[in-house]
C-alpha cells in the first residue's frame, strides 16, 4: 500500500483569500492523477471545508493553513493542519448532519455543514489532535466502476498527545 | 475565483444575477447584496445561480441566512439555474428541501 508515494505540500496564511488558492492546487493534483470530473469538484470542496474550519476557528491572530497532499497507489490522502489551539476540534464537534425537512426554518444555523460534507465527499475522514489539528482525507480511485473503501464510515477522533 | 453579483428590478421584488465561486473569501460579496432584499416586508427575491460554477458551505450559509430574513417578514426566496454540481451540494445537506429551487432557467414567473 505504501509502495509508490507522490508527496506535495504546500503552507498558505489562514485567510479567506487563500482557500482558493488550495483549492486550485488540489485541483490540479487531482486531475493529473486521473480523478473524474465530479471526483475532483467534490475534492475541491471537501478541502475547501477543511481550510475554512482552519481560517474560522483555529487561530486568535494569524497563522498557517498546511496542505499535505500524497498520491498512493489506490487512494491519495489530503490533508489539511493547522497549528492553533486545540480548540478548532471542539468547533468542528459542533457538528451537525444533513438538515432534516421538519427543521423550522429559524432554527436553522447558517454554519456547521462543513465536515458533514467532508465526510459526504470523502471515502474516509479521520480528525487527528495534536498541538493543532489535521483534517485526514482520503478518496480511492474507482476500480470497475466501485469505489473501494467506502464501506459505511464515521470520523474517528484522535488525540495524538499520549 | 471571483464573484460577480448584479442586481435586476423586478415587478414583484428583485432577481440577483450571481457568477464566479461563492466560497469563504466570495460569500460576504452575496451576502451584501442578499441581505438587504430579503430583510423587505414580503419580499420576492430570484437568485439566479447559472453563472456559479463552485459553492461550498459559507455559501449555503448565506442563503440559510437569507431564508430565514425571507420567512420572518413574510418573503419568498426563489433560487433557479443551479448546475447540477451546485444542486448537488444543496441536495446533500437537505437545504433542497427548504428553499424553493428550481433548475430551469426561467423569468420571474412564479
Amino acid at each position: 500500500m505504501t509502495a509508490h508515494q507522490d508527496l506535495i505540500e504546500m503552507k498558505v496564511p489562514a485567510k479567506p483569500e487563500y482557500v482558493g488558492i488550495v483549492r486550485l492546487t488540489v485541483s490540479g493534483v487531482a486531475n493529473r492523477v486521473g480523478y473524474t470530473y465530479d471526483e475532483i469538484e467534490d475534492i475541491k470542496v471537501a478541502i475547501a471545508e477543511a481550510c475554512t474550519n482552519v481560517v474560522d476557528h483555529a487561530y486568535h491572530d494569524e497563522g498557517l493553513i498546511s496542505l499535505e497532499v500524497s498520491v498512493r497507489e489506490q487512494f491519495v490522502e489530503f490533508r489539511i493542519t493547522d497549528y492553533g489551539r486545540d480548540a478548532n476540534a471542539g468547533e468542528l464537534k459542533k457538528y451537525r448532519g444533513p438538515i432534516q425537512p421538519d427543521e423550522p426554518i429559524q432554527e436553522l444555523t447558517e454554519g456547521g455543514l462543513g465536515l458533514f460534507l467532508i465526510e459526504s465527499l470523502m471515502d474516509d475522514v479521520e480528525i487527528k489532535q495534536n498541538k493543532g489539528v489535521a483534517i485526514v482525507m482520503k478518496k480511492f480511485f474507482l476500480k470497475d466502476g466501485v469505489t473501494h473503501g467506502t464501506d459505511g464510515f464515521e470520523t474517528k477522533t484522535t488525540n495524538e498527545n499520549r | 475565483m471571483n464573484l460577480d453579483v448584479k442586481t435586476e428590478t423586478l415587478a414583484e421584488g428583485a432577481k440577483l444575477l450571481v457568477s464566479g465561486e461563492i466560497d469563504a473569501y466570495t460569500a460576504p460579496q452575496l451576502k451584501e447584496a442578499l441581505m438587504p432584499l430579503a430583510e423587505k416586508r414580503e419580499a420576492y427575491v430570484v437568485v439566479d445561480l447559472d453563472g456559479v460554477n463552485y459553492i461550498d458551505s459559507t455559501g449555503l450559509g448565506i442563503f440559510v441566512g437569507a431564508l430565514k430574513a425571507a420567512d420572518q417578514n413574510n418573503g419568498t426566496l426563489r433560487l433557479i439555474s443551479l448546475n447540477e454540481r451546485v444542486r448537488r451540494l444543496f441536495s446533500i445537506t437537505g437545504l433542497d428541501e427548504m428553499i424553493d429551487i428550481d433548475e430551469k432557467r426561467e423569468g420571474t414567473g412564479k
